[in-house]
């Protein structure tokens, strides 16, 4: 196995261009695994960790957060928790410490897991993720239009991640995830929920509860139409069980040996009403203030 | 592992919290477990294991890969040296697959090459022709449908245990039932199946092996290889973990057979998802329990039906089969007793030792029971325990009479005095279900307190010859008096090398009181007698037994030569007469078999009592569970090592932890679905609360320094006290183990019970 290690994005860009099988390997969290337990055995590895930018985030010119696909989730946590509360509660559940020190949201992309935790985050929040080709330069790929299949993401055999845009929080995030221990497990099921009270909408994603993490729509739609986003008034009980039907409607779960079908559907819908009686309360508590 | 200190009899003696040797070395990454064995010219082994849980094999062609270059040898049951089958106590369960596969993972060939890679595309290449045949999967029709196709050899039926005690009246005036179920438990060790088999110049072979039972291995490996045994030497080699699952033979006789074919070391490492087919598991039960009381909640009668499912070959399932029988009313004064106790064989993963040993499964069943019972008399779940509660002098089920303290009722009232833990208003995340994973703020959350407890035989029962060996010998080194203790006892990670030495101390404490003497536990092998199995909370009783023997032996060797040559210290002794060594053998009281018709019979060497408290978080809509708070009561005779003890308490809480709420290995049409840590969960530490403990020293007056053995019981009572807490705080009956988030937030609206 050849084992390539560019200096700079160029570098690597040229090396994936030359090599499109080569695999790209940032934290190794999850090509590791693969490669240990025999999954596959790729012909060449693309170690992207010498190229400094990638560990970097900065906010740009057009108030967006870029977030570098190699920044670690521990640095989410602790450098960007206040602006991207949804994504750093996604990253305070993956793993371990270590998992936590080496994995990232841009390997997270590349694996594209239906079960990855930070896809629902980077989904409620409407993010964009910059992918690069030699041949081609940028793309934006709104993480809507990300997520392929099982596993299968948007990502052109010549592309690399290069970054994350998301906007800094507008309103109430929160991330949930269902796991059959309380630490270091794979969602059963996840749901992140991030309020846009500026728009009178609400963005929300369910993780790990079909092929692939996905928004779901009826339930934002409701949102956008039902709710008094003057943020006067709690949310009517009916309000709250109703998104929580659509939540879980959105989903298309199987049964596997993590939990079945039915328990996922029932568990993103208290998952979405919990949520959202928590954001709203955070927004409620804000607007009257 | 070896382990060499100085200090004085009393602070390293019986009963100091000596640390023990391995710590630090395992928390920093340094200890060498068998997996880190290494030689230079050694070659790397490889297994090829069945697909199928039940399948004809037709054809085995290794050519493909023999003619793969790296490749030294590949072998399959043509190849055996001796014979052809081995097993624990049958010697059914074939080295290598020969005419048909009975389960899936079964070894059918191995491969020896320079490179693990490839020895392992090796074995992918090795084409077998299979005709796949049905599989019998659930032991219930196993055993009672007569048209169900035969596993074992004389059928499916491993052993029916009945135990027949007075007359069971057809009514009481309380009666309550359950059917139980538990799933299959994994010994999840962290090392996995590994050694390195060595030839050697005469013809023999040395096997540097991660075992429970050298001697054990040796009698199995020897006949295979068709070499006598004192050709097959055994040396253990670090372990990581085991908890019964080192008991039957994994690539031991693959290992040799190797090496003796290509005259060159061979070493086998299982990778973790081999190692979940590479041993044994806890056998999953089916249960059926009817307990009658009188209105004031006394015992009047117990029935009960313990199906065992052994899966495809014997391994240790007739002494489980015995030990769910013989427990199987639990530590409770009944008077009449119908248990029919059945191991099975399927087609399924076989099942075999695991910590607790059938004990675990019938405990959770006799103690939902006697939560139903309690209800059912309007009674506290405490309260009906101590009216029930057996004492010095009650008679088991098997009618022995425990003739040692017992003070279950004691136990479980200081149990019941101990404080509660607060609520959990934290805003901490990590003090609520869920965890980090933000599940909940509150929301749905319950709090349950739940009982149990359990009883456990220690040592091997049933007329086993159970004995131990140690030689002692104390000689000058460097002109100091040095104390060396030799046994075959595998450390295993309980701390039985510490134990030793601490034991070493205390007998010889006229040496080791000059503050010079040294203690070197000698690494544990096959040049000195057997010690019988790490398991059954044996190791501190019988080894620890010879080592004080041997012990007591030296020290009256040396009193002699001191009146002979009155005035000469010990020092100078050892100088005038050279080096003093004896060799014991050491045997707990004799048991007997159980009654094959009415179960009676003293069985057990020993009873251990363990009680605990759960206090549980449960969030009713998820079914997702805290664990609060666990306390435990448990009286082990004479505290050895305090660190030690807690730890074995700790740990076995901890995976009847696992056991009430995550762990199971999933089976599915004889096919398992989780091999991997990945979704065979196992508790982390923010699964694992804070204990609270109280250790009881009531001696047993038979067992070496009073003591009983400690590392079984507290695994048997904490899964029925965590079942009974998330009971309590759901209100639903929960008759499965592990409680999974359906059983709770899928349940039917009306409480089952
Ligand atoms: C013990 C353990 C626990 C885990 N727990 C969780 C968990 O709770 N939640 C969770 O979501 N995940 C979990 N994971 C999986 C893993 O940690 C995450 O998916 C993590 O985000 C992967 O990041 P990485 O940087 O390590 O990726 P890598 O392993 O380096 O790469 C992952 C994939 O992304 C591709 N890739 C990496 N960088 C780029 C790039 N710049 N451009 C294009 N493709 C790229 C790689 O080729 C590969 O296909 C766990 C893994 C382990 C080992």
């Amino acid at each position: 196995m050849d084992f390539l290690r560019p200096a700079t994005w160029a570098e690597a860009l040229a090396a994936k261009a030359a090599d499109p099988t080569a695999v790209p390997i940032q934290g190794g969290t999850d090509v590791m695994v693969e490669i240990n337990f025999d999954v596959r055995r790729p012909p060449a590895l693309l170690d992207l960790t010498a190229i400094g930018e990638l560990g970097d985030w900065e906010l740009t010119a057009d108030g967006l957060l870029r977030v570098g696909a190699g920044v670690p989730y521990a640095r989410i946590i602790t450098e960007l928790g206040d602006r991207l509360p949804g994504l750093a509660q996604a990253s305070r559940t993956v793993g371990s410490p270590q998992i936590r020190n080496r994995g990232t949201v841009g390997g997270n992309l590349g694996a594209a897991s239906p079960a990855g935790d930070a896809h629902p985050p980077l989904l409620a929040c409407d993010a964009v993720i910059e992918a690069e080709s030699a041949a081609r330069g940028t793309r934006m790929i709104p993480a809507t239009g990300f997520y392929l299949g099982v596993k299968r993401n948007a990502l052109e055999p010549d592309e690399l991640i290069r970054a994350v845009h998301l906007r800094p929080a507008t309103g109430p995030q929160y991330f949930s995830k269902v796991g059959t221990r309380n630490a270091m497990v794979i969602a059963v099921c996840s749901f992140a929920l991030a309020l846009h009270p500026g728009e009178r909408r609400l963005g929300a994603a369910v993780g790990s509860a079909a092929p692939t993490p996905l928004r779901a729509r009826a339930a934002e739609e409701f949102a956008a139409r039902e709710f008094d986003w003057s943020g006067a008034t709690a949310l009517d009980p009916a309000l709250l069980a109703r998104f929580g039907e659509l939540a879980a409607e959105a989903a298309s779960p199987i049964d596997d040996v993590r939990g079945t079908a039915a328990y996922r559907r029932h568990a993103i819908a208290v998952l979405a009403r919990r949520t959202l009686t928590w954001a709203w309360n955070d927004y409620r508590g804000k607007a009257a203030a | 592992m070896t382990q060499t200190a100085r200090g004085t009899g009393s602070d390293l003696g019986v009963g100091a919290g000596v640390p023990r040797p391995d710590g630090l070395l395992k928390v920093t990454g340094e200890f060498a477990y068998s997996s880190d064995l290494y030689l230079a010219d050694m070659l790397w082994g490889a297994t090829l294991r069945s697909p199928h849980p039940s399948a004809w094999i037709r054809a085995v062609d290794v050519g493909p890969a023999l003619a793969m270059p790296g490749v030294h040898a590949v072998l399959t049951h043509e190849d055996v040296p001796g014979e052809r089958f081995y097993g624990l106590e049958h010697k059914d369960q074939p080295v290598l697959a020969i005419d048909q596969v009975r389960y899936q993972g079964e070894p059918v060939a191995i491969v020896a090459a320079d490179h693990p890679e490839t020895a392992r595309r090796a074995a992918d290449a090795i084409v077998v022709t299979y005709e796949p045949r049905e599989a019998v999967t659930d032991p219930r029709r196993a055993l009672f449908d007569p048209g169900c196709p035969k596993v074992g050899p004389e059928g499916n039926l491993v052993r029916h245990q009945p135990v027949r005690v007075g007359t069971v009246p057809p009514t009481a005036e309380v009666v309550v039932t359950g059917e139980y179920e538990v799933g299959m438990q994994d010994q999840a060790f962290l090392g996995p199946e590994s050694g390195l088999a060595v030839p050697a110049e005469d013809g023999g072979v040395e096997l540097f092996v991660a075992t429970q039972w050298l001697h054990v291995d040796q009698d199995q490996i020897a006949p295979c290889l068709g070499l006598p045994k004192d050709k097959v030497r055994l040396a253990l080699a670090g372990v990581g973990g085991a908890f019964g699952a080192r008991e039957d033979l994994s690539m031991q006789v693959h290992a040799c057979m190797l090496a003796l074919r290509t005259g060159r070391p061979v070493k086998f490492v299982y990778g973790r998802e081999e190692s979940f087919f590479g041993h044994v598991h806890r056998h999953p039960a089916r249960m059926r329990y009817e307990h009658g009381a009188t209105r004031e909640g006394r015992l009047v009668y117990v029935k009960a039906e313990i199906v065992l499912d052994g899966g495809a070959y014997r391994s240790s399932s007739p002494a489980v089969v015995g030990n769910a029988a013989s427990l199987g009313v639990g530590p409770y004064e009944v008077d009449n007793i119908h248990i029919d106790a059945y191991g099975a064989y399927t087609n399924n993963p076989p099942c075999g030792a695991m910590r607790g040993f059938g004990a675990v499964q019938a405990c959770y069943a006799y103690e939902s029971q006697m939560d139903r019972l309690a209800e059912a008399c309007g009674l506290d779940p405490v309260e009906i325990r101590v009216r029930n509660a057996v004492s010095q002098g009650s008679r088991m089920a098997t009618g022995q009479v425990i003739d040692s303290p017992a003070p279950l009722a004691g136990m479980l009232r200081e149990l019941a005095a101990m404080p509660l833990p607060g609520s959990s208003c934290s805003p901490d995340l990590r003090a609520l279900p869920g965890g980090v994973a933000q599940t909940t703020h509150g929301e749905g959350v319950r709090r349950g307190v739940g009982y149990g407890v359990g009883i456990k035989n220690i040592c091997f029962s049933e007329g086993f010859d159970d004995y131990s060996t140690a030689r002692v010998r104390v000689e000058l080194l460097g002109d100091e008096p040095h104390i060396l203790v030799h046994t075959a006892a595998a450390e295993v990670g309980q701390g039985l090398v510490t134990v030793q030495a601490q034991i070493a101390r205390t007998e010889l404490a006229e040496l080791a009181d000059l503050g010079a003497a040294r203690v070197t536990v000698a690494p544990a092998d096959t040049s000195v007698g057997s010690a019988g199995s790490s398991s059954a909370s044996r190791q501190s009783y019988v080894t620890g037994g010879a080592v004080r023997a041997a012990c007591v032996a030296v020290r009256e060797r040396l009193a002699a030569l001191r009146a002979e040559h009155p005035g000469l210290g010990p020092a100078e002794l050892l100088r005038a007469h050279g080096p003093v060594e004896e060799t014991r053998e050491y045997r707990h009281r004799p048991t007997h078999p159980m009654d094959p018709l009415t179960g009676q019979g003293d069985s057990h060497v020993q009873l251990a009592l363990c009680v605990h408290r759960a206090v549980v978080d449960v969030d009713v809509d998820l079914g997702l569970v805290k664990v609060v708070e666990l306390a435990a009561v448990q009286d082990v005779g004479k505290i050895l090592n305090p660190p030690a003890l807690e730890g074995q308490i700790h740990g076995g809480s901890a995976q009847g932890l696992g056991l009430a709420l995550m762990e199971e290995i999933q089976v599915r049409d004889g096919r398992v679905l989780n091999p991997s840590f990945t979704d065979y969960l196992i508790p982390t530490i923010l699964d694992m609360p804070p204990m609270r403990l109280s250790i009881l020293e009531n001696p047993d007056p038979a067992a070496p320094y009073g003591l009983r053995g400690a590392g079984e019981p507290p695994t048997l009572s904490s899964t029925p006290a965590i079942a009974a807490a998330v009971r309590a705080a759901s209100g639903l009956a929960l008759p499965r183990v592990p409680i999974r988030p359906q059983d709770i937030a899928l349940a039917p609206a009306a409480p089952a019970r």
